[in-house]
């Protein structure tokens, strides 16, 4: 019983959703809407779970001292200030919450963003060096996008019309056969799912 | 300031497999010839429920919008309505004929979508008999997947090493189909690494994937025979937030420093992110992703990447259900399916006929 619930209720609204898909009539639409509204209700409840799991899991490790135990309290510190701002001042423009989102949390994000230029330069480096043909062909075909698509070899005709030719052909060959791998495999699963035959995500038998 | 009436028609119809709250409204090309030297670029578009009753403006139209169509759009289902148009100035106003009335219906099936549900039905045909075969316990044979092959090795090196194993599964919501494959996989690593005695860290960037972890893996360490050996406290949620996640992944690879990482699941930006620190770290790695651009990302950082469908295959692969066995040989033939009708397209399109094109396109 305790997966046959879950598996029931997972095999009717999978059912549901795939028939409303084909129904464009307004009780198809609104239940659709509905269903929607219940994910985003689901979703918040499910952060609820999630802060009070982080709480837990920090909380533990601060009283236990264990290495790093700081950088813990600091997190905990700051879920409960930016919850606090949040609910006394708002999250409108102009109060301390977006005060600290804006001069806090978006120039962090943006630090973690910007390591990427540097990530990007060693992983290009790595996978162009020409150990093989196929590693030459991925080599070429970089240099020639990165000089077509730069400002000053997208103004020389070669390297345009040849950056243009490897993106619109053999790219995109590529990128649809996978799309087409991956397609298949989401309907797949969506079947496995809907008819239980997947139930690894059930947990517990 | 008379009011000129031009006989130019409207054609107001019901617009096909909609709810019943829309009604499409063509016209003749405007203005008319003897309005040319006037050449207003805009006009306007009035409704009314009745003929005689007052039209009020719904939307402007321009005479350069080359379609020559609106569509009217939260109308009540089965009440008629009038349509016009007019133009007005200082020197001249005029209006078309009165066009109506028509009422908008309410459709119960699209037929636009007929050839998603051909392809649905001949999916689910295919998928279903290979389930029934898999039941009845006939051998489906499973071409090699290299990035899964090595699992094994991975999670034998981190045991070795005393070290433990990362896994991520992005960004992804629960409701995404990579997340779904991604635990189903979490649940064959998780016996695996509990057999072995490997701790198992999974930080999370969604609450609802974090449950749904939890209970996977606690299932994995059970059918193990190691629930003892079970950390909830290995499985937890982090931050919602793109880079903050990163950052916190990072930051446990760097402190933890774990033998091997495994990625599967949605991933966007800070795909490389990761990958790139795992790599710094002599980590070996494992990636899968539904995302073609990430994959490539994946591709140049990790030692083995499932590519395409892979990721959805690998719990069947590792899991060896006969069922789920079934589901990836339907899927395989379906792919034959797929390349047989791409060289035929590629062939009709040559001769340049468009019918067979026109028969997968979807409103």
């Amino acid at each position: 019983m305790r997966r046959t619930f879950p598996i029931l209720v997972c095999f009717s609204f999978g059912m549901t959703m795939l028939v409303q898909f084909f129904v464009p009539s307004k009780l198809s639409t609104d239940a659709y809407n509905e269903i929607t509204n219940w994910v985003q209700i689901i979703y918040a409840f499910a952060l609820i779970v999630g802060v009070v799991g982080l709480l837990k899991y920090h909380f533990s490790r601060v009283s236990r001292r264990e290495r790093g135990w700081f950088y813990n309290l600091v997190t905990v510190a700051s879920l409960i200030v930016m919850s606090l701002l949040g609910f006394i001042g708002g999250r409108g423009d102009g109060g301390s919450f977006m005060w600290v989102f804006n001069n806090m949390m978006a120039p962090m994000q943006a630090t973690v963003f910007s390591l990427l230029a540097f990530f990007v330069a060693s992983a290009a480096y790595r996978g162009f060096l020409a150990r093989n043909l196929e590693a030459f062909l991925l080599l070429f075909s970089a240099v020639m996008i990165m000089f077509g698509i730069a400002s000053v070899g997208n103004a020389i005709p070669p390297f345009s019309d040849i950056a243009n030719w490897i993106l619109i052909n053999p790219s995109m060959t590529a990128r649809r056969g996978i799309f087409i791998g991956v397609g298949l495999g989401t309907i797949a699963v969506s079947l496995r799912v809907i008819l239980g035959v997947e139930r690894t995500y059930l947990g517990k038998e | 300031m008379p009011l000129q009436v031009f006989a130019f028609e409207l054609y107001i119809s019901d617009q096909p497999n909609d709810d019943g709250t829309r009604l499409t409204v063509e016209w003749d090309p405007l203005p008319p010839d003897d309005l040319r030297s006037i050449d207003p670029e805009i006009y306007s578009l009035l409704r009314s429920e009745s003929p005689d009753g007052e039209f009020t403006s719904i939307d402007i139209v321009s005479r350069l919008d080359p379609s020559r169509r609106k569509i009217d759009e939260n109308l009540a289902t089965g009440r008629s309505y009038y349509y016009k148009l007019a133009y007005s100035d200082s020197t001249i106003s005029w209006e078309s004929n009165v066009a109506g009335p028509a009422a908008p219906e309410e459709n119960w099936y699209n037929r636009s979508r007929t050839n998603v549900l051909i392809g649905i039905l001949i999916t689910g045909a295919f998928v279903g008999i290979f389930i029934i075969l898999g039941r009845k316990g006939k051998s489906l044979y499973l071409r090699p997947i290299a990035g899964l092959n090595a699992m094994d090795e991975a999670i034998g090196r981190a045991t070795e090493m005393g070290k433990p194993i990362l896994y991520s599964s992005g960004r992804g919501k629960m409701e995404r189909p990579a997340s779904i494959a991604s635990m189903n996989i979490l649940g064959s690593v998780a016996e695996k690494v509990a057999s072995y005695g490997t701790p198992l860290i999974f930080p999370n960037n969604d609450p609802v994937v974090t449950a749904v972890a939890q209970e996977v893996a606690r299932e994995g360490y059970t059918k193990a025979g190691h629930a003892d050996l079970y950390n909830p406290d290995n499985i937890y949620f982090v931050t919602d937030s793109q880079f903050g996640y990163a950052a916190a992944v990072d930051g446990i690879m760097m402190r933890e420093r774990p033998a091997t990482n495994l990625f599967f699941g949605t991933f966007e930006a800070e795909s490389l992110i990761l990958a790139e620190t795992g790599n710094s770290i002599g980590a070996i790695q494992i990636a899968g992703t539904d995302s073609s651009i990430q994959m490539a990302f994946f591709i140049v950082a990790c030692d083995f990447v499932l590519i395409g469908e892979e990721l959805f295959a690998a719990s069947g692969y590792l899991s060896g259900d006969p069922q789920v066995v079934g589901t990836l040989k339907g899927s395989d033939y379906l792919k034959v399916i797929i390349i047989i009708m791409i060289l035929f397209g590629a062939v009709v399109g040559l001769l340049n006929q468009e019918w067979f094109v026109n028969l997968f396109l979807t409103a």
